[in-house]
């Protein structure tokens, strides 16, 4: 196995003292349990009793924030629709819907992070607000990210639509000027504002040449003496080619005007038009790509990645893709200037600008506390057909490492578990198995969520699976003395020796108290009566009684001798059974025919004789004046059926 | 401009209900409440549906429904009644019944009376003796809950007592009551049964069993047509909708297939009864309607504005009755609208109220429609 990267980060579990003993765990799932143990110290068993607290430590922490359960939610919608699009869909109209939902993903980022700002601001606890303003950071560095890897791996906008995107994508999320502007533009008179010229070089570094334009044509209004100056530079401004999405030019074309605007606005610096004005010197000077000069905003670019994008669009407009990685790196090194080091969000956008997208995901693995990001990030790109040429060492591959990761996340939450689904059907190879693992596990509170979780199994004939909850479930109910219930649940998963367990319930109640509980059940089992010997006994014998009660006798009593001499009934039924004949015996008008009471006095004897513990039947009194009780009556009925058989032979 | 408008509310809905309105009331429906489940916090909320006179104030912001007050409640709920137009009857997988009162004034929600564990297993005192209460129906004062332990409550709201309590009613579990009248009351169970309660007799038994033939298949829900009191529409674990005529035979006069998994809701339309609405586990929301084949029918009371619409619509009602209890259903050209095509979770509740529908699911998420039948 490689070595780790990193090293593995630390967790502190508060309230445990690792100093004064020992700690032991266990692994979940997606958790491992913690507690302070004893074990191991001999020496030191007379210490202070250890605390009777066990620590429960998630690694996917970001499932438990309730604001981010949106997050969740909204793009298991759109990560299903993923799964089921079109993969026929040819070239551009893919490309465009691999692009659009990447944009739908992003839409529910940012959608999360302004309900988490609201949140922040209209809290009142200082420790909330820290807690939620680190969530918006989190949240906008990963949408930071996802944007880039859309603009380079979804779409792989080629030289020229590339920078445009660029641009896009600093200005979207270069916001820390914004309220600058915003204060300026406000101002009773722009041009007089002591920030105005930032406001202008915030414009220009952007490219937002239009609005630059705009400023300067205000500052231009108020000193006609440098009208002039003005006019040229804002000739140049609007002069300048830019890239453009349509396909009316080529890039050879923007190159040659590019290289003739370059040379105008070289002249113009050099004959000194601007020399009596230093802020517009600089400007043309930005307009160059004078390096020097855009470092000395540095303020106004806030990062190195502005950077680099007012760089390539100064310098070079035509970038190709692949030459990114040189100026990203070298963008890094002059604006960083070995001050500081590069933080891991620098390194996964280098990362990205080189194309390496297994290094992106892997920084961001290790950086983010959630696998939700890295989980549907790549997902996206194994879409795009970017991933397939990369295999673990364990696992499958990346996308279902991931996904499973994630899945488990879900499934460790008490609510979030159904998304928890749906992702592991989307893993080819492991994700079964993970499922048929963590199902079982759902705790079961209510029938409804049985029912739930139930029918997951179901749809997936996952039906081990379903045969233990419904036993569970039966068990349940079992122990809350609801027989019905238990009895529909054991039918429901065909446990045939459930079913017969709670039978024998049935019966013994029945033995106990004489009469059927729960009858509006077994009136109604119809054919899943089959289910079990002992449960279609149940049924027979209700029916049985169901006759008896009303009044038939004749098929009463044919149906009672089936039960026994097809052996359906037990054996340590018997008893009951003969003792219910004797009723029917002791009518006036004889029911049982002579073969019939042959066969009931046969299973008697069978019983008695077949029984290894006579000794039971001579000492147990009631036993054995029931067994007198009927030989004699099966002997009157033999009398009087003879009579009656004779009688009606003879007329 | 899309009619339905969503929220994700970091909650798994189990249950959503318009506030009814008072009576006369010209205006649609703006408040709802929801009840959530499986959450380590459940809790009860009350929306307000998100006014479309602000639109334009209100910019982008417009539709969207928007919380105005909630309430935490012990366990999941399971079912939710309004009593009247401020107080909602909430029934607990801890076998508690709660009615809750809306404060419109000061827009708060608070705990006006609760029956502890209203629904039990075999000894009360024990502590995890609680049954899951899975139904409540409300007639304002009355309120009937049923629940897993196979038992029938009857409470009236301003008692502390259950009026009236019938033990072991059922063997199996009970999933949802409704009232076929103001005594009598029907009940589905999880063997695929439709019983019928007389209230007034002091017997512990249904007064009339009907059953789904063969497989016995649970039902999850019913509802009653709100003229025609004979008619009965339940749903059922594999997602069947059965139509019952209570006045003749036991067995369902319909069966329509409908939903893949099981159905949790159904709804006539409260005024217009010829729509029904249906959810379910598979996560599709289906628009029943059987007034298609009249409207197609020549009308000489067309050319008129709005109340003779109205008029013409009682000649509607008149055939409905065929088009619910036809046998083949299919003949009557019932017209059938899956309301939601590509959600995945499941639905667990919907309900409808003038033009205005509701629905929540397990994806945490509440859409309200407002023009249902444009």
């Amino acid at each position: 196995m490689d070595e780790p990267d990193t090293e593995p980060p630390l967790v502190v579990v508060p309230g445990a003292d690792p100093s004064a003993r020992q700690l032991c765990f266990a692994w979940g799932p997606a958790e491992v349990l913690v507690c302070e143990t004893l074990f191991g110290r001999a020496g030191t068993g007379d210490g202070a009793p250890s605390s009777s607290c066990v620590f429960v430590v998630r690694r996917d922490q970001d499932i438990y924030i309730q604001t981010l359960r949106k997050l969740f939610n909204e793009s298991h919608g759109i990560f299903m629709g993923l799964q089921r699009s079109e993969e026929e869909l040819a070239g551009k109209s893919r490309k465009a819907q691999l692009v659009q939902v990447s944009k739908n993903y992003r839409s529910v980022i940012r959608a999360c992070m302004e309900d988490m700002h609201q949140a922040a601001v209209s809290t009142q606890d200082p420790a909330l607000q820290g807690q939620y303003s680190t969530q918006v950071s989190i949240l906008s560095a990963m949408e930071l990210i996802w944007n880039l890897c859309e603009i380079l791996f979804v779409e792989s906008a080629t030289a020229g639509p590339l920078l445009l995107r660029l641009l896009d994508w600093v200005r979207l999320h270069v916001c820390d000027v914004d309220s600058m502007v915003r204060e300026v533009l406000s101002s009773e008179s722009p041009s007089k504002h002591k920030l105005f010229w930032n406001v202008v070089d915030v414009f220009v570094l952007q490219g937002r040449m239009d609005e630059a334009r705009h400023l300067l044509s205000k500052e231009a209004s108020a000193n006609p003496t440098s009208m002039n100056m003005y006019k040229i530079l804002d000739d140049l401004m609007k002069k300048m080619p830019v890239p453009s999405l349509s396909n009316t030019q080529t890039l050879t074309e923007l190159e040659l005007k590019w290289q003739h605007w370059h040379e105008e606005c070289q002249r113009y610096l050099q004959d000194g038009t601007f020399a009596s004005n230093p802020h517009m010197e600089s400007i043309c000077k930005i307009l160059l790509g004078d390096e020097d000069a855009i470092l000395e905003k540095k303020e106004l670019m806030t990062t190195w990645y502005h950077f680099l994008v007012t760089r390539l669009l100064y310098s070079h407009p035509t970038v190709k893709p692949l030459e990114l990685r040189f100026y990203a790196q070298s963008s890094m090194d002059l604006f960083l200037g070995g001050e500081s080091s590069p933080e891991p969000l620098d390194m996964i956008l280098m990362a990205a600008f080189e194309f390496e997208m297994h290094q992106v995901i892997k920084e961001c693995s290790i950086v983010l506390s959630n696998w939700w990001f890295v989980a549907h990030l790549t997902d996206l790109l194994d879409h795009c057909k970017l991933l397939q040429s990369h295999n673990l060492y364990f696992g499958s591959n990346m996308r279902e490492f991931l996904l499973l990761e994630y899945a488990s996340g879900l499934f460790s939450h008490h609510s979030l578990w159904q998304l928890g689904v749906d992702y592991f059907d989307h893993c080819p190879e492991y994700g079964r198995v993970y499922l048929e693992l963590h199902i079982e596990r759902i705790p079961l509170s209510t029938e409804q969520k049985a029912l739930k979780v139930l029918r997951i199994c179901e749809q997936r004939q996952m039906h081990e699976q379903v045969r233990s909850i419904c036993k569970i479930m039966a068990m349940k109910a079992l122990r809350n003395n609801r027989l019905g219930s238990a009895l529909s649940w054991s039918i429901r998963a065909k446990d045939a020796a459930f079913a017969t367990l709670i039978s024998d319930r049935f019966l013994k109640d029945y033995s106990e108290r004489g009469c059927f509980s729960d009858l509006d059940l077994i009136d109604n089992l119809g054919p899943s009566m089959l289910l079990s010997d002992r449960l279609t006994f149940l049924g027979k014998y209700r029916e049985f009684h169901r006759l008896y009660g009303e009044k038939r006798f004749p098929e009463a009593a044919r149906l009672l001798l089936t039960l026994m001499t097809a052996h359906i009934a037990p054996c340590s039924f018997w008893m009951t059974l003969l003792t219910d004949a004797l009723p029917l015996l002791e009518q006036k008008e004889v029911i049982f025919s002579a073969e019939q009471t042959y066969e009931l006095m046969r299973c008697l004897e069978d019983l008695t004789a077949g029984n290894p513990d006579k000794q039971k039947f001579q000492e147990d009194d009631i036993e054995t004046t029931k067994v007198e009780m009927l030989r004699l009556a099966l002997a009157r009925n033999l009398a009087r059926v003879i009579v009656k058989e004779g009688t009606v032979e003879g007329s | 401009m899309e009619d339905v408008s969503a929220k994700f509310v970091s909650q798994k809905i189990s249950r959503t209900r318009w506030r009814p309105l008072p009576a006369a009331a010209l205006q649609p429906p703006d408040l709802f409440a929801t009840g959530s489940w499986d959450n380590e916090d459940n809790r009860i909320s009350i929306w307000s549906a998100g006014d479309l006179g602000n639109a334009g104030l209100n910019g982008e912001y417009h539709g969207e429904p928007h919380l105005l007050c909630d309430i935490q409640h012990n366990g999941d709920v399971m079912d939710m009644q309004f009593l009247d137009q401020e107080r909602i009857v909430v029934a607990s997988s801890t076998g508690t019944v709660t009615v809750f009162h809306h404060h419109q004034n000061n827009q708060t929600l608070s705990a006006d009376h609760r029956w502890e564990k209203a629904h039990y297993h075999v000894d009360q005192d024990t502590a995890c003796g609680g049954a899951a209460c899975t139904g409540v129906v409300c007639n304002n004062p009355e309120i009937v809950t049923v629940g897993e332990d196979g038992r029938i409550n009857l409470f009236r709201a301003d008692q502390k007592d259950a009026v009236r309590t019938i033990d072991n009613a059922d063997s199996s579990t009970l999933h949802a009551v409704t009232f076929l009248r103001t005594t009598e009351i029907l009940t589905v169970n999880s063997i695929g049964q439709l019983k019928i309660w007389d209230l007034r007799q002091q017997r512990n038994e249904p007064s009339q069993i009907f059953s789904l033939a063969g497989d016995r298949v649970p039902l999850h829900c019913v509802d009653r047509h709100p003229n025609q009191q004979h008619i009965v529409a339940t749903g059922g674990q594999d997602g069947m909708l059965s139509i019952w005529d209570i006045r003749q035979g036991t067995m369902p006069v319909s069966l329509l297939n409908a939903h893949e998994a099981e159905m949790w809701e159904v709804h006539f339309h409260p005024s217009d009864p010829d729509h029904l609405f249906t959810c379910s586990e598979d996560g599709s929301l289906w628009h029943w309607d059987t007034s298609t084949n009249v409207s197609e029918k020549p009308s000489f009371l067309h050319q008129g504005g709005r109340s003779t619409a109205y008029l013409s619509h009682s000649t509607i009602n008149q055939s409905v009755v065929s088009a619910w209890l036809s046998s083949d259903p299919t003949k009557d050209r019932m017209e059938i609208t899956n309301l939601i095509p590509n959600q995945t979770l499941s639905v667990n509740s919907l309900d409808v109220l003038g033009p205005c529908l509701v629905y929540g699911t397990d994806a945490e998420a509440i859409y309200v429609n407002r023009h249902l039948f444009a």
